[in-house]
């Protein structure tokens, strides 16, 4: 079994890995990084660290959320490094087995696509399963 | 969470620790001790003292945890300051020497019981090196009535039993030693009925061979000094040493705790978290206009006090002096130096100053390089320098300072400086640049960074050691840091890095461009003015000068630099803040406001997405906001807007 945290972005569902999630937090304005970008919305202060947060409706190539105070950022960690995800609202916490999620279409291209680990039906509706360690930057870097 | 500890692994790690601090002190002392010899001044018996305490904590630690190689080698040491300490051996410069290497050895011999590895072989020789001064400094062994045998009186108090002590150990230990004659004084034991159990009223007396080192006496009763009367003389003398004169271990500095990095982190953060909750308190309760004579306000302004003088501890913790990194490259120089047969010397300037201290760990391969790289390359011959009228001995400097908010270390030598016509002629060999390129001394001289260059050019027939400038800047560029070189022919070549205070504390001047908080390094400000009355002038199409402190200085808008606003004017109010980078490069910063000038703890800027020119890291501000730090370096060093920068061979 595998538990889903599922969010709203806009229309859409995303779904994340609980296991990723380290907490959720409140809305509070990202301070924009100077020449970062476009999904970079800034870095918040989580309790004395700084933490990068990103745009998730711009980094999966939809339209940017108006973020305001109805906003929540979804706080996840992976490979030691923490990043913000700034999502609509959180909806649910979904549990399902493993076998019920799909591996993405093979298609290069679209960001949305690259980001997505897996997809799957639940109550009818399609849930995307982003795949957090790819929204990371560091495989870039880390390479160079 | 529970947390599993080995506390025998615990207790080990507290040694090494200690060692490690042991053996700075012992280097100290042998560099004091060096310096008073050279001028011809009789050495300070405290600084003896000291060597001799560091010296003998790691051999009694060592003991304790069974490294035998460790406990004999430094016994043999131990014993040389003990002769110096009674004066029967001057300290002469060749002594030093042999003690400098004693103590590098011994810096080997502690690693090598840490990680559990074979112990270097060249100790026994080292020692001998070292008794032969003794033999000459002692002349006459009778002379100092060194073959009397030892007469010891040792009378136990009540405490010492009653701190589950037993004078037993004792008299099996100096029995080990070669204890001969016991006699036990039992004149003291009243009559039975009379009689304490638990009062003690024995007092020994035994004799000990000649040969035998005081201070291997005295250190059976390291555990029990002030729990029994000791007399430890050579008989016949009357040169008695009462126990209590020995000095104790106990060191002069300041005891010391190992910590995990992640406590201090956490701990960190929450003192952060603290401090904003406060001042938010503080605005709410000012929002409520409470009587400014009430006791609340008072209160309040005590825990301002409170909550400001935690976060500036907390914030000095992790930050160490360079000093031991230091000390490791004087150990490079001296042999390198011995290797190569090229007499150096180090000089080191400002070891005090602190770091991060991540970043001296990570800095330590990258210098020691560097180093050996100065000796190696850096230096002359003797016989070049000697016809170059230059003393025989080269002289290396390694100086730190905090400046414009970075750590800068310098490494200079004074030996023929880089020969720029062959690196040249080198890299046209390799087509690294072509033969009609027009390159300056500096961007000559940054050829040696080049992967494809700087092996080779690093490889001398001497040592075959050449190591990669290439691997060295590259580990500097991983710090945040940045390497530059000035070089003159015949006169020397000095490296400067020039590396972030990760983590450190740093004065800083708050200043607001646009809506967004910067904090500038107060270290790198000159001057700040209005910005109306200064005497502006264009320059190009973009470009604008403005003149400060007499000179014509670039004008940079911080908020169209950083990309926060677009370019236009300024508000009428804005200030003018004059910056030098820490190569001297001046500019003068637009910003709209000056806030506050304080302290800002450095927080990094992590993960891939932290790549911001004109940005060196960020820091949150008493309310709980981010403010970036700018990089006075690369902001001024933006400054010709239109021109690429000819960055292209690093």
């Amino acid at each position: 079994m595998i538990e889903l945290l599922a969010f709203r972005l806009g229309e859409d569902r995303f779904c994340v890995d609980v296991a990723v999630v380290r907490e959720l937090r409140s809305w509070s304005r990202p301070t924009p990084l100077p020449h970062a970008p476009a999904f970079l919305a800034g870095v918040i202060n989580l309790r004395g660290t700084i933490l990068p947060v990103l745009d998730l409706a711009v980094r999966l190539g939809l339209s940017p959320v108006a973020a305001d105070n109805r906003n929540v950022i979804v706080v996840a960690e992976i490979t030691g490094q923490s990043v913000g995800l700034i999502v609509d609202a959180v909806s649910d916490i979904h549990c399902v087995p493993r076998s019920i999620l799909e591996p993405p279409p093979r298609v290069q291209g679209p960001a949305q696509l690259t980001c997505i680990a897996a997809l799957s039906l639940i109550d009818g509706q399609m849930i995307r399963v982003i795949d957090v360690a790819a929204l990371m930057p560091t495989g870039v870097t880390g390479a160079a | 969470m529970v947390e599993l500890h080995d506390p025998m692994s615990e207790i080990r790690a507290g040694f090494f620790a200690e060692c490690a601090e042991r053996i700075e002190q012992l280097h100290d002392a042998l560099a004091a001790l060096e310096e008073s010899c050279s001028n011809g001044r009789t050495a300070d018996p405290e600084i003896i003292n000291t060597a001799f305490r560091a010296i003998h904590s790691i051999k009694g630690g060592g003991g304790a945890f069974g490294f035998d190689n460790l406990v004999r080698f430094a016994h043999g040491v131990e014993s040389v300051f003990d002769l110096m300490r009674c004066g029967q051996v001057a300290p002469s410069s060749a002594l030093i020497a042999n003690l400098t290497r004693a103590g590098d050895h011994l810096a080997d011999l502690v690693d090598a019981a840490q990680a559990g590895k074979e112990v270097p072989a060249n100790g026994s020789e080292i020692l001998e090196a070292l008794s032969t001064p003794t033999s000459i400094g002692v002349s006459d062994p009778m002379e100092f009535g060194l073959t009397q045998p030892w007469i010891l009186q040792f009378r136990p108090h009540t405490s010492l039993y009653a701190s589950g002590n037993d004078a037993l150990f004792q008299l099996v230990a100096l029995r080990e030693l070669g204890a001969a004659d016991i006699c036990c004084d039992t004149s003291m034991v009243p009559d039975l009925a009379a009689l304490d159990p638990e009062k003690a009223c024995l007092t020994w007396t035994l004799s000990l061979p000649a040969d035998r080192d005081e201070a291997e006496i005295v250190e059976i009763f390291d555990f029990v000094v002030d729990l029994c009367d000791l007399l430890v003389q050579r008989k016949e003398l009357s040169s008695a040493t009462v126990q209590n004169t020995v000095p104790s271990v106990s060191a002069e500095t300041a005891p010391s705790m190992r910590v995990d990095l992640d406590r201090i982190d956490r701990l960190m953060n929450l003192v952060g978290e603290l401090a904003i909750s406060q001042s938010i308190l503080v605005q709410c309760i000012a929002e409520t206009r409470p009587d400014p004579q009430s006791h609340l306000i008072e209160r309040l302004e005590t825990l301002t006090g409170l909550t400001r003088n935690l976060q500036d501890s907390v914030m000095t913790i992790r930050a160490q002096p360079v000093k031991s990194l230091f000390q490791r490259m004087a150990r490079v120089v001296r042999e390198t130096s011995a290797a190569l047969g090229k007499p150096a010397r180090l000089r080191l300037e400002g070891e005090e100053t602190e770091l991060d201290r991540t970043v001296i760990e990570r800095l330590a391969d990258p210098l020691m390089h560097m180093v050996r790289n100065a000796v190696d390359h850096g230096l002359e011959s003797p016989a070049e320098r000697k016809t170059q009228q230059k003393p025989a001995e080269g002289t290396i400097t390694l100086s730190a300072a905090h400046r414009a908010g970075r750590l800068v270390i310098e490494l200079s030598d004074d030996g023929r400086g880089l020969d720029r016509n062959r690196i040249r002629a080198k890299a046209e060999e390799r087509g690294l640049v072509t033969a009609d390129a027009v390159l300056g001394d500096a961007l000559t001289n940054d050829l040696i960074f080049h992967p494809g260059l700087s092996t080779a050019m690093g490889l001398s027939d001497i040592s075959g050691r050449g190591v990669g400038m290439d691997v060295v800047k590259t580990a500097i560029t991983r710090l945040g840091g940045r390497i530059s070189i000035v070089s003159e022919p015949g006169r020397g070549t000095r490296f400067t890095l020039s590396l972030p205070l990760t983590l450190a504390v740093m004065d800083g001047m708050v200043v607001r461009t646009a809506r967004q908080m910067l904090v500038i390094p107060v270290a790198a400000i000159l001057e700040t003015a209005a910005l109306q009355r200064l005497d502006r002038r264009k320059a190009g199409d973009e470009g604008e000068l403005v003149r400060m402190r007499d000179a014509f200085v670039s004008l940079i808008d911080t908020g169209v630099a950083l990309g926060i606003r677009n370019p236009g004017c300024p508000p009428g109010s804005a200030i003018a803040v004059l910056i030098a980078a820490e190569d001297g490069r001046r500019a003068a910063l637009i910003v709209d406001a000056v806030i506050d000038q304080r302290q800002v703890v450095v927080k990094p800027l992590r993960g891939g997405f932290a790549r911001n020119p004109g940005i060196s890291a960020a820091t949150i501000l008493g309310d709980g906001q981010i403010a970036f730090i700018c990089d006075p370096g690369e902001l001024a060093r933006s400054v010709p807007t239109g021109r690429a920068d000819l960055t292209a061979v690093a």
